[in-house]
């Protein structure tokens, strides 16, 4: 099996074709956002990083904005900076540009502000825009796929068959030798000794324990139980208890393939396969930390209705919950209500998801592309803004 | 569909309703090869889960085959078992803060 895709000079291959507006700080946004309002072909990737930061999140914004800029769903990027940002602009520049895009940067505090930083940025991006309309899909094996795996505004469905769809989906195209990059580590609380039980070895098992045993101490440190925050309120109406119990629901997204490695937020992976990265099970940061490791496609299940796209990277949605699959239709992709009914097999519908994300990947479009519902885009911090 | 409710795992105490269950009815409830029949106690809505044994306050909450929480209450065969009567064991910063 093959898809269609962009090939990209540095060997990666993408499912999309945009011009990349990357604003490099929150105070950029307005800037890169009417840019890529006034130029067809381009899309805005918007934050509130970037400044007044410790350096462990200084660095990450450089990180992540090098890991956007290198998406293959990228076929040029604009960088938009104030000026007086913390983010190493030029090189972030610098490193997008080692991958053999075309990459520019406008500075509004050095060009006279925004009037004329929006000029000039529209001019160079209908430039980019032109040139990247010029490349051809062509055909691409199927290990060329990067599908990242989320699960949002879930419910008891979830964890009975949309994620267990979802890791189907998720090892066939590891057997395809493709990669698949699972995060929500919070969602690892109370399932960690199953996934590190998936480990390739016993140093990689260790690695997914430490990754949860983080992020758990991050949110006792606050004093208080998660519950509400998580499972959140939604998930609790939905009929989800405990964090132990959403966990294992979530889990089941990853499938049975072994984990080849964990990686930080936002890092490329360096290997084919399942892999783990940490990030938390927030909507707009692991979308952005899934996109920054060069996903070219991502699964997203959801139980209650969770709408939320990525600008560049085509977000899937699929349910196995009726009611949202009969009232959302307009977010929702594909329906795996078959599975509840007990008319469908998970092995089944694992394949028709396989099928869906090929058609996706190969130009097909979302139901939050069609509806413009791609806004949901963060970094993900570790300290605090000060 | 042939069943009302399911048990993923035939070691667990809890089973998630599949459709809206009205009280004091008898339902369905699968657990791998084995049909159980369990009258639930009280309204139980979609997706949400009730005890398929008597469970003590105290007890593990068993779904999937593993620990989802704690009974904070003794939950009878047939009653909701959600957060009224359940707590988690992860995640607990309230109980650090008070030391426990």
């Amino acid at each position: 099996m093959e898809f269609w895709g962009y090939g990209r000079s540095d060997g990666s291959v993408g499912t999309r074709n945009y011009v990349g507006i990357l604003s490099t700080v929150i105070c950029a946004n307005e800037v890169a956002e009417n840019i890529s309002r006034q130029v067809a072909g381009t899309t805005a990737f918007l934050h509130h990083q970037g400044c007044c930061q410790t350096p462990i999140d200084i660095e990450r914004v450089n990180d992540v904005l090098v890991g956007l800029g290198r998406n293959p769903n990228l076929a040029a990027v604009l960088l938009v900076s104030l000026g007086c940002e913390s983010t190493d602009v030029e090189k972030v520049a610098a490193v997008i540009a080692q991958s053999g895009k075309r990459v520019e940067i406008v500075v509004i505090q050095e060009i006279g502000g925004a009037a004329k930083a929006a000029a000039k940025g529209i001019l160079i991006s209908q430039a980019m825009a032109v040139e990247a309309s010029e490349q051809r899909r062509a055909l691409f094996p199927l290990n060329e796929l990067v599908l990242g795996l989320k699960c949002g505004s879930s419910d008891t469905t979830s964890g009975l068959s949309s994620n267990p769809a979802v890791g189907v989906l998720s090892d066939l195209v590891v057997e395809a030798g493709g990669t698949s990059i699972l995060g929500e580590v919070t969602e690892f609380i109370g399932a960690e000794h199953l996934l590190a039980r998936h480990a390739r070895d016993k140093e990689t098992g260790k690695k997914i324990l430490d990754l949860v045993d983080r992020m758990e101490k991050r949110a006792v440190q606050m004093g208080f139980d998660i519950r509400g925050g998580q499972p959140t309120g939604g998930n609790i109406k939905g009929g989800l208890t405990t964090i132990e119990e959403k966990s294992l629901g979530a889990i089941a997204k990853a499938g049975n393939a072994p984990i080849q490695a964990v990686y930080e937020y936002g890092v490329k992976p360096g290997v084919k396969g399942l892999v783990v990265m940490d990030s938390p099970g927030r909507e707009p940061e692991i979308l952005t930390g899934l996109a920054a490791a060069g996903a070219n496609v991502i699964a997203f299940t959801t139980g209650r209705g969770a709408p939320q796209g990525f600008p560049f990277v085509p977000v899937i949605k699929l349910t196995g919950n009726e009611n949202t699959w009969k009232n959302l239709r307009d977010h929702m992709d594909v329906s795996v209500v078959s599975i509840m009914e007990g008319t469908e097999t998970l092995a089944e519908a694992g394949k028709r998801l396989l099928s869906e994300t090929i058609e996706v990947a190969s130009g097909k479009r979302t139901k939050a592309e069609i509806s413009g519902y791609t806004s949901s885009m963060d970094i993900y911090m570790v300290g605090p803004v000060i | 569909m042939e069943y009302d409710a399911i048990m993923i795992k035939a070691e667990d105490n809890v089973a998630t309703a599949l459709g809206d269950l009205a009280q004091s009815r008898e339902y369905r409830v699968t657990a791998g090869d084995a049909l159980l029949k369990i009258k639930v106690k009280e309204p139980i809505a979609f997706g949400h889960k009730f005890a398929v044994v008597d469970i003590n306050e105290g007890e593990d909450i068993i779904k999937y085959g593993e620990v989802i929480g704690r009974a904070t209450a003794p939950i009878l065969k047939g009653a909701h078992a959600h957060v009224q009567n359940i707590e988690s064991l992860r995640g607990r910063g309230d109980l650090v803060k008070k030391g426990a």
